[in-house]
């Protein structure tokens, strides 16, 4: 498997000289390509017949913002142990009209991340097309490379608000009919910002803001695991 | 002369036949579909931002819920991205479990899509034929997990417990006399292996039984032959897997090309179609069944002969032993550990991919160390599918779209989310 992985690797960096992203994560190869050079990467990715990437697996949007921000500090032991666990901000946490103030980074905030099947050479590669523009995410669309992509990037549109370039029907697709805002960016709270029920007075459904309390039962911590500092297995911890 | 023009007609999201909370706006001249735009997220959730704000076993039970009917399958998928992150070792009992479970669902799927489908198109029957034998197989699930449909049984490191010794039996009662109570019954006396194995001595012979009503029925030709061909270049192109791009003659079956699990140790053939016409797909997912059940028959065979531990020891991961807790004080914080604050994953993004009875189910997994995934997005094998209803639908009749969705297997709870 992993010499599938080193092979297909010197292939990729064959054919993108210059590009110093290509690596093996996990289990598959991933790639960074730049929005402006995506499409004609994209062409020559499904059909350089060494690559054959002729399948678009999956197509999605993340947002970066709040990537490695926990709620509870590990670092240091906190006196105040209840409140600093019930204290912090965060999606799950956020309630109607409240904003959130992301951290400040400077890594690009949305990123299109494609995941490609190549029959041929039963081999997959993640590709990640980071926006340039954190306000106006903008990233070329592969709709006429990968006819699927249609869907799949108005899902990534609707909720993240990533334009595709090129795109002949971005309209919203799995939100509500006149939705406003992008739900799973990452200051959207998890439990909306509105709240419908039917009126029997007005004789027609109503939106109203939400009256549901936010609540996070488990905190998010991250752990500084030792059995992953070094990048080796658990097993070999173990024993 | 009267001004004949295109009219609009809105199908579903009531229509018995849309499969759930499909809107399809189609556009007809006259009987003809011109175009279909489908509408869908009536059923949307927010499976993904919700198991961003949870650890990463209580979000188990919400992959359940994406595709309803297959939901085991959906499981695994969440369960190897965690395990691909984590290292962990799956202990091979559990992965033979696993694999068996797999196809019982394979054939729990099929079979609710056989019903669906006849029903759709007009074969009455079906249905009853088909739920007859849902119903076994969702007592197996009952036995292992406590649920029929939603099972929360696969784990990350293995499945939450061993196969049981014993069935859940049919009970006499008003409406059931003890004579037809123990005629139920009979093959329930034993282990749930011996069961299942009864399950699979019969249901071939079911499988022909359902054959004969389709397979040669004049009707049922009409209605299927020639309906919604893909052509196995248009069907990769438009992000066809499983039996929709089986149909269509291209021969790709994860659990062959890049198996999980034990698949490599199974016997089974991957059935292909020729035309890639709802009747090719029909006839792919008959002889799938026939496999899955093939593979259970194996599975079956081994798992008798090869006792063993069904969860990972490593008790970062899994919870330990009731037992132990009670006298082992190690034992007793890993498990408080475990259920206030789960487990961290390693950072790092994966992305893991089962042969799901409708395609390829994908699970995108992002971690940036914490216990809950930073981003998780789930690959909808119906998703795709059900983008490509337009081209499917284009230039055929009214009827023959309600037997594209029916091929297409659609359940909007994964195309949703």
């Amino acid at each position: 498997m992993s010499q599938h992985l080193t092979s297909l690797v010197d292939r990729l960096t064959a054919k993108f000289p210059g590009n110093d992203t290509i690596k093996v994560s996990v289990d598959l190869v991933e790639i960074h390509i730049a929005p402006e050079e995506l499409l004609s990467a994209a062409t020559l990715l499904r059909d350089d017949p060494e690559l054959a990437f002729v399948q678009l697996s999956d197509l999605c949007g993340v947002d970066y913002a709040t990537y490695g921000e926990a709620e509870w500090s590990t670092e240091t032991n906190s006196q105040a142990s209840f409140s600093r666990a019930v204290d912090s901000k965060s999606i799950g946490r956020l309630s109607f009209g409240s904003g959130m103030s992301l951290p400040e980074t400077s890594r690009p905030r949305f990123a299109s991340v494609m995941h490609l099947l190549s029959l041929d050479h039963n081999v997959r590669l993640r590709v990640v097309c980071s926006a340039n523009d954190d306000e106006l995410p903008v990233v070329p669309s592969v709709t006429n490379i990968w006819a699927c992509a249609d869907w799949y990037e108005r899902e990534s549109f609707d909720l993240f608000g990533i334009l595709y370039d090129g795109h002949n029907d971005l309209r919203r697709i799995l939100t509500d009919y006149g939705f406003t805002g992008h739900p799973f960016r990452k200051d959207f709270p998890l439990i909306g910002n509105v709240e419908m029920r039917y009126d029997p007075v007005k004789g027609r459904v109503v939106y109203e803001p939400v009256t549901i309390e936010p609540r996070v039962l488990v905190p998010r911590v991250i752990r500084d695991d030792s059995r992953y500092i070094s990048g080796d297995s658990p097993e070999s911890d173990n024993a | 002369m009267h001004e004949i023009r295109n009219y609009t007609l809105n199908f579903g999201p009531q229509h018995p036949a849309a499969h759930g909370v499909l809107r399809l706006v189609l556009e007809m001249d006259g009987e003809v579909v011109e175009r279909a735009d489908p509408h869908i997220g009536l059923l949307h959730r927010g499976t993904e931002k919700l198991a961003e704000s949870k650890p990463y076993n209580q979000t188990i039970g919400y992959m359940d819920r994406l595709d309803y009917v297959s939901t085991m399958v959906n499981e695994h998928g969440y369960v190897l991205a965690i395990e691909k992150l984590l290292g962990v070792e799956v202990p091979e009992r559990a992965q033979y479990i696993r694999v068996m479970f797999d196809e019982i669902t394979r054939i729990l799927n099929h079979l609710m899509w056989l019903g669906a489908h006849g029903l759709d198109v007009g074969a009455m029957s079906m249905f009853l034929y088909c739920f007859r034998e849902r119903e076994d197989l969702m007592d197996c699930y009952e036995a292992v997990s406590g649920a029929r449909l939603h099972a929360t049984y696969y784990r990350p490191g293995g499945v939450s417990r061993d196969l049981p010794d014993t069935m859940p039996q049919y009970e006499e009662s008003r409406w059931r006399s003890k004579a037809n109570a123990s005629k139920l019954n009979e093959a329930r006396d034993g282990s749930m292996l011996d069961f299942i194995e009864d399950f699979c001595n019969r249901f071939p012979a079911l499988v022909d039984e359902y054959e004969t009503l389709l397979t040669d029925n004049r009707i049922w030709k009409q209605r299927t032959v020639g309906i919604g061909i893909v052509s196995p270049e248009r069907a990769l192109q438009l992000g066809f897997t499983g039996a929709m791009l089986r149909g269509s003659g291209v021969e790709w079956d994860l659990r062959k090309k890049q198996p999980y699990e034990v698949y490599d140790r199974m016997n089974f053939d991957i059935p292909v179609g020729t035309n890639g016409d709802c009747y090719d797909r029909y006839l792919v997912r008959m002889e799938e069944m026939r496999q899955s059940n093939s593979i259970i028959q194996q599975c079956i065979t081994w798992l008798r002969d090869n006792p063993g531990p069904v969860l990972t020891e490593d008790h970062k991961v899994a919870p330990p032993r009731r037992g132990e807790m009670k006298g082992d004080m190690e034992a007793l914080i890993h498990h408080f550990k475990l259920f206030t604050e789960g487990f961290c994953l390693p950072p790092g993004e994966a992305y893991a991919a089962v042969e799901h009875p409708k395609g390829e189910f994908g699970c995108y997994l992002i971690s940036d160390g914490a216990n809950k995934p930073y981003r998780l997005k789930v690959r909808a094998p119906g998703f795709a599918h059900m983008a490509a209803m337009d081209e499917m639908a284009r230039g055929h009749m009214l009827s023959d779209v309600v037997a594209i969705i029916g091929t297409q297997d659609i359940v909007f709870g994964e195309v949703d989310r």
